[in-house]
């Protein structure tokens, strides 16, 4: 069917992937009202789980739909539907590896489950909207559903320093981008991306606002990816949520703020390229920088994987500021490839602290590979990927941003992100050889018993199969995500950007 | 036997095998019981290697690449996954293939835990291996260049001696800087062509200008570089040896070392050929090569380590590898293919017999030893045949590369062959005391007097490696007309436009070679005509054709001298300055 949303009944229809989600957590909430037996909350992770199968139904269906024109307000194009499987496989590998842990921790598992299923929402929503205000609006539904699961363990402190310092720099972000969003309608008179872009093209940017506007729209995302200099309030955020939301956090939470960046920025404010670049290419550059040098000094696993996360964060914005099809497209790559093997890597974390906040320091891992052959090979893959390294998804992921970049001829920024990944090797590599060629301490021999989860083997097993598969076999994938951007640059009719 | 590899289709699917057959022995290996490991990844090896062996018989010497294949891997981005072997390759190819058995051989005892996670990583190392020699894609070939990193870091940093982790680390970054920085000439490169292929002959056709050709030659030589190593990026050499298990020090002389040098010939030479030879970059290719000649002879002379002594050789024959590369010329071609390949055998051997002296007494200081020859006679024969191949011989491997590598570099660059030529004399300064002092000198230490001689499964492990070092020494025929038309082809890419490259050679070589080997001249030329001359094609650059004509004519007959001394295992022996 075609969507022209002459009737809200199109809304409906385009927006379904949400709706079935939100329905759905509502249903989680309610089901946990009557389920006070606390034996029964890895049910509540279960229905959760059906929940995204079913919004995952509703995505797929969604690429039979097509919408004329492309100036709606929400988006249904494949950038979306990709970005959308982003963050249903990212929800689903989370809520997997927090069956166990919420269990043990005995948090409240009715609200904590919908609260992802809230804030997948929120993303969602983020990654259609070709409005600055449903940007605000997802990019507000997502970050107050993970103040909150932040700050999910009561009995933690940490938990609760970490979702205050994330609350209050979120909301001073949200201050700029609001800010921002209210100087580029001053400019524009309006807030559609499309309309911006004509206004742009009509000479918008010489009156002052727009050129305000876009720095501190680009300053509040730059808070929301976590980039550098707006990246503080991260590794304490991360070290001190409970760490299936920190995988959470730093795959699906992140994806979502990069796909809402880079619509706008290739959409609404393509026409100011060039006083966007250079801000960005500096946010990137010293992001790639400060990110993987201060996470070689780390000694906590969540910390070290936190600055890696910020790190990753400077290799995205290298796709920003290539603003082209590949690197669009590489955008979307990385990102599913990235939000798997950082879940999958943080599985084990979750494994390592036997579904605690225990055994978070590095040197806990000191001849785990030995005890646990599978657990160690699979983390030691997920860190291969993550240091993208041939043969992993990251690899791939890592090549398809280079590609964009040298398409548009950023060779220096190419070369400080060659030699920050080598940086990265170093703390990479350091896992992996406290893991094998270290032993562990005499006595201090950590408890290897105890099942690990059955979820938890699916999440890594599935996890692992994705690296591999994106490393060995990406031709489909890629394929998938160079259809998926598309249309997505030069839909202004008639116009193409002129870089 | 070439209608035996026909009958059985042999060259449709021996590259494939190369390349999977260890990827399946790893996991063949991975799903058995550890007790069955060793014997699996033997079993794997040797069927690699006696399936490689047909490459012998089923290549036919020729420019191009032989037994091509290419499939899409990544259409979209145009890269495929692309086999092909050529006259470099090949022998690199079996170099490895006979390295890999004899390596799951030597281990049998040496390493004793975790075998199963051990002899995994050796067949992925050698699947890897096999890849970047065959690899034809650009993209492929760097995958494989990184993959070899991976397995190659745990070898070391588990079974690795007291600073293991610090060895595999600094091996690992070390490595991976280059690569990096490879990677992203690789791409300029992708983006020149505009092809949208990473094919090599696409990579070939890039049209380059002389200031992005220095910037690439730049990144790409620094990816080879570290990996020969050229001095002073050899730092990370000593340690990786000194700290790697045995197994994991005869890899990396033997094979991972080579990979640089591959490098050199396969990308580095013919696609940046006016960086090649602007006069800069020659100067400083050669004066690193001479300079890690003679200055990893004088550091081997005086470590008290064998170990670390043989590693400091390998810094220095790869130099030799490196100036014989940067001569840029036939010989010099080949003689630093033949350098590489008798290093990997002679070395990969000695690092063997050190660690048999290791398991025995669990030291490797050379004044724990002495006497040997009169405990353990079949042990001292090996070691003296190879340390004499190491050094270079007449009549064992090692002389034939060196020789050819320093002929090839006199005709161009005759004082930088004079001091590199000094490294063959350091080369026995090092090498000849440490052969006294561990097997001649009195017999004082009473553990030594049980030291046992070669077991029969080290016997088995040693005798491959002797018996090429001698047959290459005496015989290298076969191996340089195999090798001859695809370094021709190099050296035509590198000439491809400039067409300066044998006009530099001066006139008075020829006559100088005359006076430095007299009456060779004639030998030589019968020799060349009947071994040469009769199986490599006349030279195809119409360059080449023109400088030996002209050559001849200046003087007499050494256009063929040049072309001929390619077999010096008949001429050779009469430089008095090549004996130690």
């Amino acid at each position: 069917m075609t969507l022209d949303y002459s009737s809200s009944f199109h809304y409906l229809v385009a927006l379904l992937p949400e709706c079935v989600l939100f329905v759905g957590g509502m249903g989680v909430l309610l089901a946990g009202v009557s389920k006070t037996d606390e034996q029964r909350r890895p049910e509540l992770g279960w229905l959760a789980l059906a929940v995204l199968a079913a919004a995952a139904v509703a995505n797929g269906w969604l690429y039979s739909v097509s919408e004329s024109g492309a100036t709606a307000m929400i988006a249904v194009d494949k950038f979306r539907l990709f970005a959308n499987w982003v963050f249903i496989v990212g929800a689903a590998l989370t809520i997997a590896i927090s069956l166990a842990y919420v269990s043990r921790q005995r948090l409240q598992a009715a609200e904590y489950y919908a609260l992802i299923a809230f804030a997948t929402v929120g993303m969602m929503v983020v990654a259609a909207s070709r409005d600055l205000m449903i940007v605000f609006l997802g990019m507000e539904t997502v970050s107050i559903a993970v103040y909150a699961l932040a700050a999910f363990n009561r009995r933690d402190p940490r938990s609760a320093e970490a979702g205050l310092k994330y609350f209050l720099l979120g909301a001073f972000a949200s201050g700029f981008l609001l800010f921002g969003i209210a100087l580029i309608y001053g400019a524009a008179g309006s807030t559609n991306l499309q309309a911006i872009a004509v206004a742009v093209q009509d000479g918008a940017a010489a009156g002052g606002l727009m050129i305000p506007g876009m720095a501190l729209l680009v300053t509040g995302f730059a808070f929301k990816v976590s980039a550098v200099p707006f990246h503080m309030w991260t590794p304490d955020a991360y070290e001190g949520a409970p760490t299936p939301v920190t995988a959470y956090m730093a795959s699906a939470v992140k994806a979502a703020a990069f796909v809402a960046f880079a619509r706008i920025l290739f959409v609404g404010l393509d026409g100011v390229y060039d006083q966007w670049f250079p801000i960005l290419w500096w946010i990137a550059a010293a992001t790639m920088v400060v990110g993987n040098l201060v996470a070689v000094v780390q000694s906590s696993i969540k910390r070290m994987l936190a600055y890696s996360s910020i790190a990753h964060g400077g290799y995205l914005l290298v796709a920003l500021v290539a603003a082209n099809d590949a690197a669009a497209a590489g955008l979307l790559f990385y990102l599913f490839v990235y939000t798997v093997t950082t879940v999958g890597a943080f599985a084990v974390v979750v494994t390592v602290g036997r579904q605690s906040e225990r055994d978070t320091a590095i040197e806990k891992y000191a001849g785990y590979g030995w005890r646990r052959p599978v657990l160690g090979t699979l983390m030691t893959l997920f860190l291969l990927s993550l240091a993208g390294f041939p043969g992993t998804g990251g690899f791939m992921a890592k090549f398809y941003v280079l590609q964009g970049a040298a398409e548009a001829h950023l060779w220096w920024l190419l070369v400080v992100l060659v030699l920050t990944t080598l940086v990265s090797y170093w703390y990479y590599l350091r896992v992996a050889w406290f893991m094998w060629m270290k032993e562990a301490p005499e006595g201090a021999v950590h408890r290897v018993g105890g099942a690990t989860p059955f979820a938890i083997y699916v999440v890594l097993l599935v996890c692992g199969g994705i690296v591999l598969a994106t490393g060995l076999l990406p031709g489909a994938a890629i394929d998938l995500a160079q259809g998926s951007v598309e249309g997505l640059r030069h839909w202004v009719a008639g116009t193409a950007p002129a870089h | 036997m070439t209608s035996l590899l026909a009958s059985v289709a042999y060259e449709t699917w021996i590259l494939h095998f190369l390349v999977l057959g260890p990827v399946a022995g790893m996991i063949h290996v991975l799903a058995s019981p550890a007790e069955r490991a060793k014997r699996i990844a033997l079993g794997w090896s040797v069927a690699v290697f006696a399936a490689s062996t047909g490459l012998w018989w089923a290549f036919e010497p020729g420019a191009g690449f032989a037994f091509r294949f290419a499939t899409p891997w990544i259409s979209l981005w145009g890269v495929e996954y692309a086999l092909g072997l050529d006259g470099i390759s090949l022998f690199m190819v079996l170099l490895s293939t006979l390295t890999t058995p004899v390596v799951v051989l030597a281990s049998f005892r040496y390493v004793a835990t975790r075998q199963k996670a051990f002899y995994a990583l050796v067949m992925l190392l050698a699947a890897g291996v096999s890849g970047v020699f065959l690899a034809t894609d650009v993209f492929l070939f760097y995958v494989f260049f990184e993959l070899t990193l991976v397995p190659m870091y745990f070898i070391v940093g588990i079974w690795g001696g007291e600073r293991r982790i610090y060895a595999a680390v600094k091996f690992f970054l070390y490595t991976a800087l280059g690569s990096l920085l490879m990677l992203v000439a690789i791409l300029y490169v992708y983006f020149s062509a505009g092809t949208g292929s990473f094919s090599y002959e696409a990579f070939l056709a890039a049209d380059l200008t002389l200031t992005e050709q220095l910037w690439l030659f730049a990144a790409f030589a620094a990816a080879f570089a570290i990996k020969v190593p050229v001095f002073p990026l050899h730092t990370w050499l000593p340690d990786a040896h000194v700290e790697a298990p045995t197994p994991g020090s005869v890899v990396l002389a033997a094979v991972l070392l080579k990979i640089g040098a591959y490098g050199f010939l396969r990308f580095l030479l013919p696609l940046f050929p006016d960086a090649v030879q602007h006069p800069a970059v020659t100067a400083t290719m050669l004066a690193l090569g001479t300079a890690g000649i003679v200055y990893a002879a004088w550091v081997a002379a005086v470590q008290p380590d064998a170990k670390k002594l043989v590693a400091y050789t390998s810094v220095a024959h790869m130099g030799f590898v490196v100036v014989g590369v940067f001569a840029l010329t036939v010989n010099g071609l080949q003689g630093g293919l033949m350098v590489m390949l008798s290093h990997g055998v002679s070395t990969g051997a000695l690092f063997l017999l050190l660690g048999m002296m290791y398991e025995r007494r669990h030291t490797r200081r050379i004044e724990d030893f002495g006497g040997l020859a009169r405990v353990a006679p079949l042990f001292s024969t090996a070691f003296v045949i190879t340390a004499l191949a190491s050094i270079g011989l007449p009549g064992t491997s090692g002389f034939v590369g060196e020789f050819l590598a320093l002929l090839g570099l006199f005709e161009r660059h005759p004082v930088v062959a004079a001091v590199a030529a000094t490294g063959v004399i350091f080369a026995a300064y090092y090498m000849l005391p440490m052969v006294q002092k561990i097997l001649f000198n009195e017999l004082d230490k009473p553990e030594n007097r049980s030291f046992p001689d070669l077991s029969r499964r080290e016997a088995v492990v040693l005798a491959p490696l002797v018996a090429l070092m001698i047959w290459v020494g005496v015989h290298p025929a076969p191996f340089l007309e195999r090798m001859g038309p695809s370094v021709e082809a190099v050296l035509e890419q590198v000439d491809r436009d400039a067409g300066v490259l044998l006009e530099a050679v001066e006139p008075g070589v020829g006559a100088a070679l005359e006076q430095v080997e007299p009456g060779t001249g004639a030998v030589l030329e019968q020799v060349s005509q009947s071994a040469i001359g009769a199986v490599s094609p006349p030279p195809a650059s119409d360059d080449i054709a023109r400088a030996a004509e002209r050559d001849a004519t200046a003087t007499g007959n050494t256009g063929q001298a040049s072309r001929g001394a390619a077999e010096p295992g008949a001429g050779g022996r009469e430089t008095p300055e090549r004996r130690p």
